[in-house]
């Protein structure tokens, strides 16, 4: 059975950590395998969990009063979920709902952050990761904001 | 420049505001064209608009996928069978889709751009064993709005790596949400031996292609279809005028690396 720590360097996220980091790091994590259905989290609950997903697909999905859920972003293979573990106040803003099988690697939000916080160095090395994935979806959700497949137009009518 | 009549002979509804009509002329051969080329699609008295062609290029029937943003279309989305309509060309450049013999082809297409792309696949599909890996890459705003669902299926069990991304899911579907460029980092590209075909809004392919070049392909190796309002299609009113370009004969497909300079230029 392999080590949590050679699932890491497995995974994009970690490309370029050495095998010092990820074995520190890797004492926060443990592998986890979630079934379709399941809820991960809700709206309002405390992030202290931080998914490095190996397989599967996660969405990520808001609540509306009326016409019920919709799903903002998916993640699956080769990404990560979550950074409100990472940034106060530590809340969930969305519900994680798993709609394939997954296998991730379910690291202990407080756990990564006191390593981060006692080796600044690892903890700039996973911010550096982190805020690539927030500038990559931000990105993403600013283009989408544009509705490209609408109707010409049709937002200025 | 002459409009040939060509009778409707069967309609398809793809989605609430798209549909396919499948053409065969009222007399004389079939049209010819080239994966990527266009016409001049038209109903007498109403007027005529460009339209990609989405048809097989080695079949008979001419096949034409509109999607309903204005009067013309409109016009068009509505006729049914037995309607006669005029049609005008084949006019503009196409994929070139046999340059990437020999290698791998990826293709992205958002929204109704996945019609102009359709030959090109169906080209692939006649001559597969000429090819490496073809991936598809499909963006649309919803589930519902895909176009050709169950034909993404028989692409896929055909040797195509087809993957899908919407923009909003219901809760409950199963499959991808977010942007398009999500589905790059995903395949497999070899830099020296990839051509890339993409087709859709414009803001969508200029990411696209960003994203492209990310994974290190030449932009040589990009080519995207570019829609402008063309009246003509021959390069002579210049409506379609796109600086030293008209995208009507010089396009309506380019190489990224002609474009490039021109998509950073507002107003162009």
């Amino acid at each position: 059975m392999r080590g949590i720590d050679e699932l890491l360097r497995e995974h994009p996220f970690f490309a370029g950590l050495d095998d010092e980091a990820l074995a520190l790091i890797a004492g926060c994590a443990a592998n986890r395998h979630m079934h379709a259905g399941q809820y991960l989290y809700r709206e309002g609950d405390p992030a202290e969990t931080f998914f490095v997903i190996r397989h599967g697909r996660i969405a990520l999905e808001a609540h509306r009063p009326a016409g019920g859920a919709v799903v903002i972003e998916t993640v699956e293979d080769g990404e990560v979920l979550g950074w409100s573990w990472l940034i106060p106040p530590h809340r969930w803003l969305f519900d994680a709902h798993v709609v394939e099988d997954t296998s991730a690697v379910v690291f202990d939000g407080t756990c990564l952050r006191g390593k981060c916080d006692a080796d600044p160095v690892l903890g700039y090395a996973l911010l550096q990761r982190v805020a690539q994935v927030m500038l990559s979806r931000l990105q993403a959700a600013r283009v989408r904001l544009l509705d490209l497949y609408g109707v010409p137009g049709a937002s200025s009518r | 420049m002459l409009p040939r009549p060509f009778r409707v002979v069967e309609r398809r509804q793809d989605t609430v505001d798209t549909a396919t009509l499948t053409l065969e002329p009222v007399e004389g051969a079939p049209l010819t064209f080239a994966p990527g080329q266009f016409t001049m699609l038209g109903l007498l008295g109403v007027g005529e608009v460009p339209i990609s062609i989405s048809g097989d290029p080695g079949g008979a029937l001419l096949l034409h996928t509109i999607r309903d943003v204005g009067g013309v279309t409109h016009a068009l989305v509505e006729a049914q069978v037995g309607d006669l309509l005029e049609v005008r060309g084949p006019y503009g450049t196409g994929w070139g889709v046999e340059q990437g013999r020999g290698g791998d082809v990826v293709i992205v297409a958002g929204g109704i751009g996945l019609a102009p792309l359709r030959p090109a696949l169906l080209r692939l599909l006649a001559e597969r064993e000429r090819y490496g890996r073809v991936a598809l890459l499909c963006g649309a705003r919803s589930p519902a709005d895909q176009l050709y669902p169950d034909e993404l299926v028989r692409w896929r069990d055909h040797g195509i790596d087809v993957a899908t991304i919407v923009d909003h899911g219901a809760a409950g579907w199963p499959g991808r949400v977010g942007l398009v460029t999500a589905l790059i980092p995903g395949i497999h590209i070899d830099p020296a031996h990839t051509l890339a075909l993409a087709c859709g809004p414009e803001v969508m392919m200029r990411y696209v292609a960003l994203a492209l070049l990310d994974r290190g392909l030449a932009s040589e190796r990009i080519r995207l279809s570019m829609e402008r309002t063309m009246k003509c299609g021959v390069g002579l009113c210049g409506h379609c005028q796109f600086r030293e370009f008209f995208a009507c004969v010089d396009g309506p497909v380019f190489d990224y690396s002609e474009l490039a300079p021109l998509l950073a230029i507002r107003e162009v």
